[in-house]
């Protein structure tokens, strides 16, 4: 199995590789399109700040390669934001893959939402042996609305998608690599896709 | 719901855990790395690793520590003590630590909260206060609490949200170390005046305790190192006990 996980200078990838090799899988970091297109998995991460992680896909032309891809592609955390048309972060234009704009949380809750929460209404392949209001880590100060795309839904004073799905793509805001073993199950199941 | 999270601290000293005990089950009651992964088993929602170590070499120890939790444990875990540079910042979240702490480095340097969180954003930057009262006022302390300085706590901790910090993680030191409870008065004071998550630290003694924290100090989070080190109490006894009170946590 080679799974690819897109370098492009946007944060902390170690432990995302780390949550592989838990698994018994070898995950490449590179930034090198061929080896992006011939992967069978790939995994587009993302820590930090839209416009700027934008910049830097634009700089290595990455922003026209991920929508092209066809096998399956998970966006993790910003990843699967800058997987969306918008976000009010930066006020950036995303890659326009997933159906919805992503909004700040601004509704008297505390912002970034930091912690364990719980996935519901799982729609996917991706939950298989996961049970309805599992738990799952996020860091996130910026949400995708509920839309046509939605495979998980969570609850931070409104409800909202905290995973995506269209044709091929998948993006999820929690941490997989971080959310322990459901997390790393929901890793697995991406993988056996 | 977003759940409270339980958090047990690990003071390291020269790449091991100091007040370690005796963990029956475990090779080496010193080795952080394997009292880590036991906490996680065990339920804990993150970790915080406290690098008490004063030497120079320090910092490869802490680097190569960190890098050995990341391959191990699955949840995430925040690294403090002594940090003060953009590059030990980014030495320590390149080997896989999720968040880093600062404390007294950002009171003497206030700048480098915003320097941390423009170079690595909000999520991963943890500003941590040890504070007590002095005269009725709380005043923030330094070098783990030993150093007294003018700041006030809570308008440090305007401050420091304002700077662009992701989360406080507060500690008592009228409280730390007497297992009598946490300050839940200053905490619920700074959790309403913030809208960043606070963290409460310093008074750990029984489950009770904890309880308090998340209802009268609206806490969001609650850390502790020895009653979970000397097994006073176990992380999932705490967990079970707290959802029968009603307080949401992951189980």
């Amino acid at each position: 199995m080679k799974i690819a996980i897109i370098d492009y200078g946007a944060g902390n990838i170690q432990s995302i590789k780390f949550a592989f090799a838990r698994l018994g899988l070898k995950a490449e970091l590179t930034s090198d399109v061929e080896t992006i297109k011939t992967a069978e998995k790939v995994i587009f991460p993302g820590v930090g700040e839209a416009s700027s992680a934008m910049h830097k896909l634009k700089q290595s032309g990455l922003d026209l390669i991920i929508p092209e891809l066809t096998q399956p592609v998970l966006g993790i955390c910003l990843g699967m934001q800058l997987m969306c048309e918008y976000t009010e972060e930066g006020d950036t234009k995303g890659l326009g893959i997933f159906h919805t704009k992503v909004k700040k949380f601004n509704h008297g809750v505390k912002v970034p939402q930091i912690g364990w929460n719980q996935i519901t209404e799982l729609k996917s392949e991706l939950y298989r042996d996961i049970p309805e209001k599992a738990y799952i880590y996020l860091v996130h100060s910026f949400y995708a609305p509920l839309c046509k795309d939605t495979i998980a839904v969570s609850d931070y004073g409104l409800s909202y998608s905290s995973a995506l799905q269209w044709r091929n793509f998948y993006g999820v805001q929690f941490h997989p690599e971080k959310s322990s073993t459901v997390g790393a199950k929901i890793l697995k199941n991406f993988i056996d896709l | 719901m977003l759940t409270k999270r339980i958090i047990p601290c690990l003071d390291i000293k020269d790449g091991r855990t100091v007040k370690g005990v005796n963990f029956m089950e475990l090779r080496d009651a010193g080795d952080p790395v394997e009292l880590a992964a036991r906490y996680a088993d065990e339920g804990a929602d993150e970790l915080v690793f406290l690098d008490i170590s004063a030497t120079e070499e320090k910092r490869k120890t802490l680097a190569r520590l960190v890098y050995h939790v990341a391959e191990k444990v699955n949840i995430p875990f925040t690294v403090g003590g002594g940090i003060s540079s953009v590059q030990d910042v980014d030495v320590l979240l390149k080997n896989g630590a999720d968040k880093v702490s600062i404390n007294s480095s950002a009171v003497k340097n206030p700048d480098l909260i915003n320097e941390l969180v423009a170079k690595f954003g909000s999520q991963c930057i943890v500003v941590a206060i040890d504070a007590k009262q002095v005269d009725g006022e709380w005043k923030v302390h330094l070098v783990g609490g030993k150093v007294p300085t003018d700041v006030e706590l809570f308008s440090w901790a305007k401050e420091v949200e304002e700077r662009g910090a992701g989360e406080i993680l507060f500690t008592s030191m009228d409280h730390d170390g007497t297992k009598n409870g946490f300050a839940n008065e200053a905490l619920a004071r700074l959790s309403s005046e913030r809208n960043i998550p606070i963290i409460a630290s310093g008074g750990a003694g029984k489950v009770q305790h904890f309880t308090d924290t998340f209802i009268a100090g609206k806490a969001d989070a609650a850390l502790a190192a020895s009653v979970f080190h000397y097994k006073e109490m176990e992380i999932s006894d705490l967990k079970r006990e707290l959802k029968n009170q009603g307080i949401p946590v992951r189980i």
